[in-house]
């Protein structure tokens, strides 16, 4: 798209008599000679502080937002609070970051709250029977790995055209098994281990769950900019045909991504039964929403090949942060869902707008090599 | 007719190429030297891009042998071609926008260690890919506004100039290019018109598929021209040769 341009800037300053580029102020340095170029230094400099702007802007937000509500609401930073806020949101926290890994391949997982469900319930149904600590734990997280590489596997060698269809078609299937698995009843009983982690805090205010939340988020990070197979995720987001004429592993890397993300899934599930001291069906119900929406509003693209891990912490916070003060200022449920969505709206759009801005830059970079 | 270094880098020697009745490729001899740049030049559906699609590994002849180094060669797949040392830069350059040049450079053949890992799990030695990504750009004196930006917000002829020196890094022998300047302005298209000639003086033979005649009469040292999938004559490419390869090309009197 930005050949045309480009070219036609090209003739324009080419075309020009000479005699008017002498008039022209124009010295900066000697690099621009010709009136398409005056004003770039300049107009370079505005775009790249709005794109600057915008790929904080979630960071950005999230500050000037807990700033306002903890000048409006004394309450907000109390460390028993901030404990609430953190309790809260670990499970869309680790949600939201296997939910990056699949996003990031221009995919999606709408699976992982079913899963979630399915895995407290395995957990649950394991202990029931008198299972270890390790066998109900290895439950969870198995149940979980299981629906990841059913997706990844079901997508990739099914040739099934877009994830939505096989993760929505496991989303029924995971929330089936579950409630067949427990009989449409919560099932009450987690071991110690499971019940401190999910639910204990450190020093009377800081969960526990929000040390597995780090673990994960620090795990991801460090597979994604240190680890060659963190490398081929993107490349197989950036470019899924340029990846498959090299000797990128594509099929392999896809599902890795759903499997990461089905183990996540596993991890909430723990977290989840560990706080409420059981395995439910009905856990993790429109989860997947909130993970996506993290992913989302904390500046990844939805488009694929950009996010980072901090994207998906950023934007979990921001609506655990959202919640919570709309909680603390007793407004009602029904506002916290639109805000949320207003919310997402924001996000997109401005990932539009920096996928624009990019664009001139681009025409800019042109005119000036 | 031309200057040549010696015995060819690569040659292809009856090739033949169909697909269903077309014949593609029928019996075309080519010749690839080092030091040299090559442009193949025809008509749409003269069956130059098959020609490259066989050298580079896309295609398989369906007759004749492709020789490197006198010796004849199997290319099964653009493996096989990267391993002979050919690396090709096609239209759609196969960039990642959302990558670092120096990700671009090594996607797919990351330096990564320890060795007795699987190579997927191997950690990355980001700043010698960087330093070596920077060295050949450097060599090559294709500047850049910032290493660390992904490509996707460079200009097109920036762009184009990653593919190629991507291909250059990569390539031990021969660097072939689909139509490198067609969707360039004049200036970017002079870059990468420098940066060809710049791969040929850096010990590597260039083979320049292109439209432009201007273009191909600048850089080339050689031209073959092909209709109909044949190889209908080979012109030192000048301003004198010029209307000689016009007709060539369009048929009038060759």
């Amino acid at each position: 798209m930005s050949e045309p341009g480009t070219s036609a800037q090209e003739t324009n300053r080419s075309g020009r008599p000479s005699s008017q580029n002498e008039n022209d102020k124009v010295s900066k340095g000697g690099r621009s000679s010709g009136p398409a170029t005056e004003n770039q230094p300049h107009q370079g400099r505005a775009l790249r502080v709005a794109l600057f702007l915008l790929r904080a802007g979630p960071l950005l937000i999230l500050m000037i937002l807990i700033v306002v509500i903890a000048l409006i609401t004394p309450v907000f930073l109390t460390t028993r609070n901030i404990g609430n806020v953190l309790a809260q949101t670990a499970v869309i926290s680790v949600l939201a970051v296997g939910q990056l890994l699949v996003i990031v391949t221009r995919g999606i997982d709408l699976s992982v709250g079913s899963t979630l469900a399915l895995s407290s319930v395995a957990g649950a149904v394991v202990f029931r029977a008198h299972g270890s600590v390790v066998a109900v734990i290895a439950a969870m997280l198995g149940a979980g790995l299981a629906i990841g590489l059913f997706n990844g596997i079901l997508f990739v060698k099914g040739r099934i055209p877009h994830p939505f269809i096989v993760t929505l078609a496991s989303l029924t299937i995971a929330r089936g098994l579950a409630l067949w698995l427990s009989d449409g009843r919560p099932i009450q009983g987690m071991p110690d281990l499971v019940r401190v982690v999910g639910g204990d805090s450190v020093m009377g205010w800081l969960p526990i769950s929000s040390f597995i939340v780090a673990g994960v988020g620090i795990a991801v990070w460090l597979l994604l900019t240190r680890v060659v197979w963190g490398s081929w995720i993107y490349a197989v987001g950036g470019n899924p045909e340029a990846a498959r004429r090299t000797a990128i592993p594509s099929s392999a890397v896809l599902i890795s991504v759903y499997v990461f993300s089905g183990l996540t899934a596993g991890i909430a599930g723990f977290l989840t039964a560990g706080r409420t001291n059981a395995g439910a069906p009905t856990f993790g119900n429109l989860a997947e929403l909130d993970a996506i929406a993290a992913v989302i509003i904390g500046g990844a693209s939805f488009l694929g090949g950009r996010g980072k891990v901090s994207h998906a912490l950023i934007g979990a916070m921001m609506i655990g942060v959202i919640r919570n003060a709309m909680n603390l200022a007793n407004l009602e449920a029904f506002f916290q869902l639109i805000v949320v969505g207003v919310v997402i709206l924001i996000a997109v759009e401005s990932d539009v707008l920096r996928g624009h801005l990019e664009d001139k830059v681009r025409l800019i970079q042109a005119a000036r090599t | 007719m031309s200057v040549h270094n010696g015995a060819p880098l690569l040659a292809v020697r009856q090739g033949t190429k169909r697909f269903g009745g077309v014949l593609a490729l029928d019996d075309v001899d080519i010749d690839v030297y080092l030091g040299q740049v090559l442009a193949i030049l025809g008509d749409n559906g003269a069956g130059k891009s098959t020609l490259i699609k066989c050298m580079s590994g896309v295609h398989r002849l369906d007759g004749g042998v492709i020789e490197v180094d006198e010796q004849p060669v199997h290319i099964h797949s653009p493996a096989d071609a990267r391993a002979l040392g050919i690396e090709t830069v096609y239209q759609d350059l196969a960039l990642f926008d959302n990558l670092s040049p120096a990700a671009n450079f090594y996607a797919g053949r990351e330096i990564a260690g320890p060795h007795w890992l699987p190579t997927g799990m191997r950690l990355l030695h980001r700043r010698r890919m960087t330093q070596a990504t920077r060295d050949v750009l450097d060599r090559l004196q294709v500047t850049l506004p910032d290493l660390a930006a992904p490509v996707g917000l460079m200009s097109g002829g920036q762009r184009q100039a990653v593919a190629v020196a991507r291909a250059a890094a990569f390539a031990s022998r021969i660097v072939i290019l689909d139509e490198p300047t067609a969707a360039l302005g004049l200036r970017e298209a002079r870059r990468v018109l420098d940066l060809i000639h710049r791969l040929r003086d850096d010990g590597k033979a260039v083979v320049v598929i292109s439209h432009a005649m201007d273009h191909v009469i600048e850089v080339a040292d050689r031209a073959v021209v092909m209709r109909r999938g044949r190889v209908v004559g080979e012109v030192v490419p000048s301003e004198d040769s010029r209307q000689e390869i016009v007709s060539l090309i369009v048929g009038g009197d060759g």
